[in-house]
């Protein structure tokens, strides 16, 4: 799994995240969810829970775990397959795992507040619930037991009735439901565009291209129906829940790429379940014809007779085999996996004449999934090296004199660093946050991590005023400086002209004098002379296009492909500090306000309020010269 | 301006000093070169003594603002006419405070080991770098402004002697000179200005001039230095600078523009730093650039036996003011720096930058010995700061020995050669490898006691004796398997018997074998017994016995059967019965033979399973 391009783009030096970390511990708990349900030994609940905690320290994405467990906890007891095993996984997983969440600060009583929790709490009630059903029958006689039932469902129902009414009640009461915009926007794919412009604004949380599918797993596309098929021939509850959850990451990340992370290891697993079966079917023919070309010759009559028993024989090993694929793809180990299956089967495999191909057939067979997980091991150091080695902070581009490095953001970052103080303040789109941070070592306005929406509209709507407003909104948060990324003149694509109207969008959401129809020509965004002159005043079009003109004669940006529609233009409140080589990244410093202009703005403006401060303040103006 | 109105005072101070030597100094040749940012005087004094005592020093003095920027000074002895600098010896110069001179100057003494007589003469080459000499003036431009410094100097040479003949000449870089203190005797040839010749001035004569002049050139002073240099006796000598970077030159002001730098380079941006060049040893190999934040791409490097150059671009240009910091580190093969002497070793490695033109503020050298080495001694060329410290490696038991020196001021003229012995013994070169092996050993030996060792803490826990009874069920099941294996080996001898008998007619020999195959299936038998026994009294092996007494009750009939079949095939030879007819009477039992031998083969893999 450590190949799979979806779980590289993650794991990258270049771009480290925890996420890297989460998916083991999502994989891990899932595998000590099995191993629980398989042995019912309280020990491996308590790891679970453990493990759990784990993950919730780690990604946010720990709410996956906390519904999908339910929801298979609640398939088992739909389907009646309800057993003590069940319970033990499920029950201590809830409440440590519930009481471990809320020690992590950023979760906190969340775990018991929101609605993405509800799910297993409900289903903790209706286990036990069904745990005292059973109960009960096994200590009544079936006719007391009857009559237990009907007394206890009609009181039961009442109870739940009344319960499900206030909690949804309660729910109902908060506007978002209880649900985080998030969570919303996965469930209903469209809310995010709706409500929440900075969750849509991240490319991580579009929904996914079919190319990129591709690129991503590959040749897993193909061997997950295999393995789901394959779950299915017995299915327990192990295989049941392995089902649940290639389903359900399907689902996530078909609504956004982010989540292609999630579908990866279980692609992963159910690939692993189709080609271990297929490996079994053909090495048991192998291993079957192999020997059997010696011995089976004196044999043969008797063993016509004892098939029958064989058979039998054969059903109870299969279905131990399964089981022990369950567990190890879990252990996101293919390979291991392949030698296990083939080592117990060696033993039974001589008699068994099930399922059985023809030799050549199992060979060539044995040969082309071998060659298929060669091809795909081939893919994945493709595509992990083209597309998902490069770091996004160091770009290169191939021309015809080799390799050209733009390396303009650390360029920029180093800059900052070294010639900036210490406490100086950075303002600038909040993707750039962490790596000023990091790399610059100066604080930031916003950054990647800021919750606090109205933080990030207050840049964008920065951003999307005028010089001076924004030069005061920004004197207002303490700014020295304002850093842009502008890919114009080398054809970067993702600079924050491309970002801007996200910006104008967030700033909107809190602020609502900016309005998007503002920016947008017909509703064509637009920076060419048709663009509307609120964007052409704007601070980012400027400190983006500044003195842009004289570098060829014609303006001419490379990402929009056009001209851009003012040339000519000053800076009164920023001055131009530092541009990287390839003009990616502008570092702009808010000029100090000029003291002259401030005393003639002061004058006028106190004269039209009242006396007595134009008095006071004319004394204080005048006081110096005197 | 004050500091030439301070000399001007400072100079009517010293004028009433009286001489204290008889020394006088009869020619003087100095020549300023301006043209990098370390500014090196050199001075041919010719000492003549007309005093009838030995004199055993002479006297250099600096005014204390410029001793205070002084990086380096030798006087060298400069003997015949040619400029044979082979045979030149330098003298020892130490700071000296004689009695009965002005405060606000600096001495240092050139001591003369063979002393000068009466009526004698020397020759002195006094070579003097001066860091942070030239001063920007103005002190902030514009990124389109040029760069102009302003160097001050006194025309006359300030010497506690006498004085005949003295002349001046200032080099300067082929650029605009802005202006320039015009004096009596001044005169201009292209770049270079001359001063003189000014005949029989007195002691401390002192006349400043001051030459302001375009200097494009940047300014590059590395604030901190810290060079490691860590000695590998497998072969490597590696070098890591640490450079904190500062361009000294005239501070920018307004507005950085990407455009016109790009545009017009050599017009605006004309001082910026744009690359440094490093020269560094030959062979030198692994050779990184990088910052806190990565490698640096700009950078490229030339090699070829003599040298290597590594030429360095900053991150961005920089301007007058502006700081970077980065390091580059490269390894160095052992053998061309590391020498044996005497019975102990001794590195010989340059002091200073290898960077051009760099003025190192602090410069601090760590040599960094293996762990283990003793005796460390250290010979400098200059004065430097020592110190010791320790530093851990990777597998480092007591600390490898570091030697700090450090020094401040330093220009390129530093760049000479130290030598640090130590003692080392080959055989410490081993030890961090088998601390590795022996840990590792020990490892997996404690593995193997841990795998052999019975740890359980009680040894009547039920837990543990069901597991001791479980072990001894699976034993015993283990041994009635070999049993059951030598069984049926037996009986596969017995078929062999047969067939034999059937090729060779041979029935005596069929019966011999027979009978060692009853002898061995009775003994069998015999061994079986106790195992069974045991399994009985064992409530563990409750739900394996039935299958076990299952299993030999069908072996019995299996070996009855086959002793039957033997038998009639045996007697049916003996009795000469024909192929057929003997089949005939087998075919039965053989059938049910093979059914025996079949569920037999079943209940032996059943108990393979537990």
């Amino acid at each position: 799994m450590q190949r799979v391009p979806s779980y590289i783009s993650r794991s990258v030096a270049g771009s480290y995240d925890n996420e890297a970390v989460a998916i083991f511990a999502l994989i891990f708990t899932f595998y000590l969810y099995i191993k629980t349900l398989n042995t019912g030994s309280l020990f491996y609940a308590t790891l679970n829970a453990i493990s759990y905690f784990y993950m919730v320290c780690s990604w946010g994405g720990y709410t996956f775990i906390i519904n999908l467990i339910p929801m298979h906890v609640l398939l088992c007891i739909v389907t009646g397959r309800y057993s003590s095993r069940l319970y033990i996984a499920y029950a201590p997983l809830v409440v440590l795992g519930t009481l471990l969440a809320s020690l992590v600060p950023v979760v906190g009583f969340n775990a018991v507040m929101t609605s993405e929790h509800f799910a297993s709490f409900l289903v903790f009630i209706i286990i036990h619930v069904v745990a005292l059903v059973y109960y009960i029958k096994g200590i009544l006689s079936p006719k007391m037991f009857k009559v237990a039932v009907t007394f206890v469902v009609s009181i039961g129902l009442v109870v739940c009735g009344a319960a499900l009414a206030v909690l949804i009640a309660l729910v109902a009461s908060s506007p978002t439901k209880g649900w985080s915009g998030r969570s919303l926007s996965l469930l209903d794919p469209t809310y995010a565009s709706k409500y929440i412009p900075i969750i849509a604004s991240v490319s991580e949380h579009q929904p996914p291209t079919w190319p990129s599918y591709f690129m991503d797993i590959n040749v897993l596309a193909f061997l997950v129906p295999a393995g789901i098929i394959a779950c299915f021939l017995p299915l327990s509850d192990a295989s049941s829940f392995v089902i649940l959850y290639i389903v359900t990451s399907v689902y996530f990340s078909g609504v956004m790429v982010r989540l292609m992370l999630v579908l990866a290891p279980a692609a992963c697993i159910m690939s692993g379940i189709a080609l271990s079966a297929a490996f079994d079917v053909f090495t048991r023919s192998i291993k079957f014809q192999l020997p059997g070309a010696t011995e089976n010759f004196e044999r043969d009559a008797g063993e016509t007779s004892s098939n029958s028993v064989v058979a039998q024989n054969d059903v109870a090993k299969t279905e131990k085999n399964e089981d022990a694929v369950k567990e190890r793809p879990s252990k996101k180990n293919r390979k291991k996996e392949k030698e296990n299956v083939e080592k117990p089967s060696v033993k039974s495999q001589i008699k068994k004449k099930l399922l059985i191909l023809p030799l050549e057939a199992s060979i060539i067979a044995i040969f082309l999934l071998v060659l298929l997980g060669a091809f795909y091991v081939v893919h994945c150091v493709w595509a992990a090296a083209e597309a998902y080695s490069a770091p996004s902070i160091v770009l290169t581009s191939h021309s015809h004199d080799g390799l050209h490095v733009f390396d303009d953001f650390r360029e920029a970052y180093a800059w900052l660093s070294h010639n900036t103080e210490v406490d100086d303040k950075v303002a600038s789109w909040w993707d750039y946050g962490y790596q000023t941070t990091a790399m610059a070592n100066r604080t930031v306005i916003v950054d990647n991590n800021t919750w606090n929406n109205t933080h990030i509209a207050t840049v964008g709507t920065a951003m999307s005023s005028p010089e001076k407003a924004a030069w005061e909104i920004f004197n207002s948060l303490d700014v020295k400086y304002v850093l842009v990324v502008f890919g114009g003149l080398v054809g970067y694509p993702s600079d924050d002209i491309n970002k801007f109207l996200w910006m104008v969008r967030i700033g909107g959401g809190v602020f609502p004098h900016i309005k998007e129809p503002d920016y947008l020509r017909d509703g064509q965004y637009r920076i060419d002379s048709q663009a509307t002159p609120t964007m052409l005043n704007c601070l980012m079009y400027k400190l983006s296009y500044y003195r842009f003109v004289e570098t060829d004669g014609k303006a001419f940006d490379r990402v929009r492909r056009t001209e851009i529609g003012k040339k000519y233009f000053k800076l009164t409140h920023f001055e131009e500090v530092f541009t990287t080589h390839h003009w990616m990244v502008r570092i702009y410093k808010l000029k100090p306000l000029k003291n002259r202009i401030r005393g003639r703005a002061k004058k006028s403006k106190s004269k039209a309020s009242s006396t007595t401060s134009t008095k006071r303040i004319g004394m204080k103006k005048k006081n110096p010269w005197h | 301006m004050g500091f030439r109105f301070d000399l001007l005072l400072f100079v009517i101070t010293l004028l009433s000093v009286p001489v204290l030597s008889d020394l006088f100094l009869s020619k003087i040749d100095r020549r300023i070169d301006l043209t990098t940012q370390a500014v090196g005087i050199t001075a041919t004094l010719k000492v003549e003594n007309a005093g009838s005592d030995l004199v055993s020093e002479v006297l250099l003095a600096f005014p204390d603002d410029q001793a205070k920027h002084l990086a380096y000074l030798t006087a060298t002895n400069n003997e015949g006419k040619g400029k044979a600098k082979s045979s030149s010896v330098s003298f020892p110069v130490d700071v000296v405070r004689p009695k009965g001179m002005p405060p606000s100057l600096t001495f240092y003494s050139v001591s003369l080991p063979k002393g000068l007589g009466k009526g004698d003469s020397l020759t002195l080459d006094v070579l003097a770098v001066f860091a942070h000499a030239l001063q920007p003036f103005p002190e902030r431009i514009s990124q389109a402004d040029i760069q102009l410094v302003v160097f001050y100097e006194t025309a006359h040479y300030l010497s506690p002697y006498a004085v005949k003949v003295q002349s001046l000449s200032v080099k300067l870089p082929d650029a605009r000179i802005e202006s320039f203190s015009k004096i009596e005797n001044t005169k201009i040839h292209g770049s270079e200005i001359k001063y003189g010749p000014y005949e029989n001035l007195p002691p401390f004569s002192y006349s400043p001039i001051a030459v302001h002049f375009e200097a494009n050139q940047p300014f590059a002073i590395a604030q901190q230095l810290i060079r490691e240099i860590e000695i590998s006796h497998w072969g490597n000598v590696q070098v890591t600078e640490h450079y904190n970077l500062v361009h000294e030159g005239a501070q920018s002001k307004g507005e950085f523009s990407r455009l016109d730098y790009q545009a017009r380079p050599h017009v605006r941006g004309a001082s910026a730093i744009r690359h440094l060049v490093a020269k560094l040893p030959p062979r030198a190999h692994s050779i990184y650039y990088r910052d806190e934040i990565g490698n640096i791409s700009t950078s490229k490097l030339w090699g070829d036996p003599k040298k290597t150059e590594l030429v360095i671009e900053p991150r961005y240009p920089m301007f007058g003011g502006w700081r970077t910091a980065f390091t580059i580190g490269y390894g160095l093969p052992l053998q061309d720096f590391l020498f044996h002497l005497e019975g102990k070793r001794c590195l010989n490695i340059s002091f200073g930058s290898p960077i051009n033109e760099l003025v190192v503020d602090t410069l601090i050298v760590k040599v960094v010995l293996p762990e283990g080495s003793t005796d460390i001694s250290v010979s400098a060329p200059f004065p430097v700061k020592q110190g010791q410290e320790t530093k851990f490696s990777h597998l480092d038991v007591v600390g490898r020995p570091v030697i700090v020196l450090e020094k401040t001021n330093v220009v390129p003229e530093h760049n000479q050669h130290f030598q640090v012995y130590y003692k080392f013994s080959s055989l410490s070169m081993f030890r961090e490898p088998l601390m590795l092996i022996s840990g590792f050993f020990f490892l997996f030996v404690a593995c193997i006691i841990y795998m052999h060792a019975d740890l359980s803490i009680s040894k009547s826990s039920p837990s543990y004796l069901a597991k001791l009874q479980w072990d001894e069920v699976q034993a015993g099941v283990q041994q009635v398997r070999n049993i059951f294996d030598r069984c049926l080996t037996a009986h596969d001898k017995l078929e062999a018997s047969l067939r034999d008998l059937s090729r060779t007619g041979d029935v005596q020999a069929c019966k011999a074998s027979w009978k060692a195959v009853d002898n061995l299936l009775k003994d069998l038998s015999k061994d079986l017994k106790p195992l069974l026994v045991s399994l009985q009294s064992s409530p563990q092996a409750a739900q394996i016995l039935p299958k076990v007494e299952e299993l030999i009750a069908k072996e019995r009939e299996l070996q009855e059967k086959l002793m039957v079949k033997h038998s009639t095939v045996v007697d049916s030879y003996e009795k000469k019965l024909s192929g057929r007819e003997i089949e005939n009477r087998v075919a039965l039992q053989q059938q049910k033979i093979t059914a025996l031998r079949q569920e037999v083969d079943d209940l032996l893999d059943f108990i393979d399973e537990i």
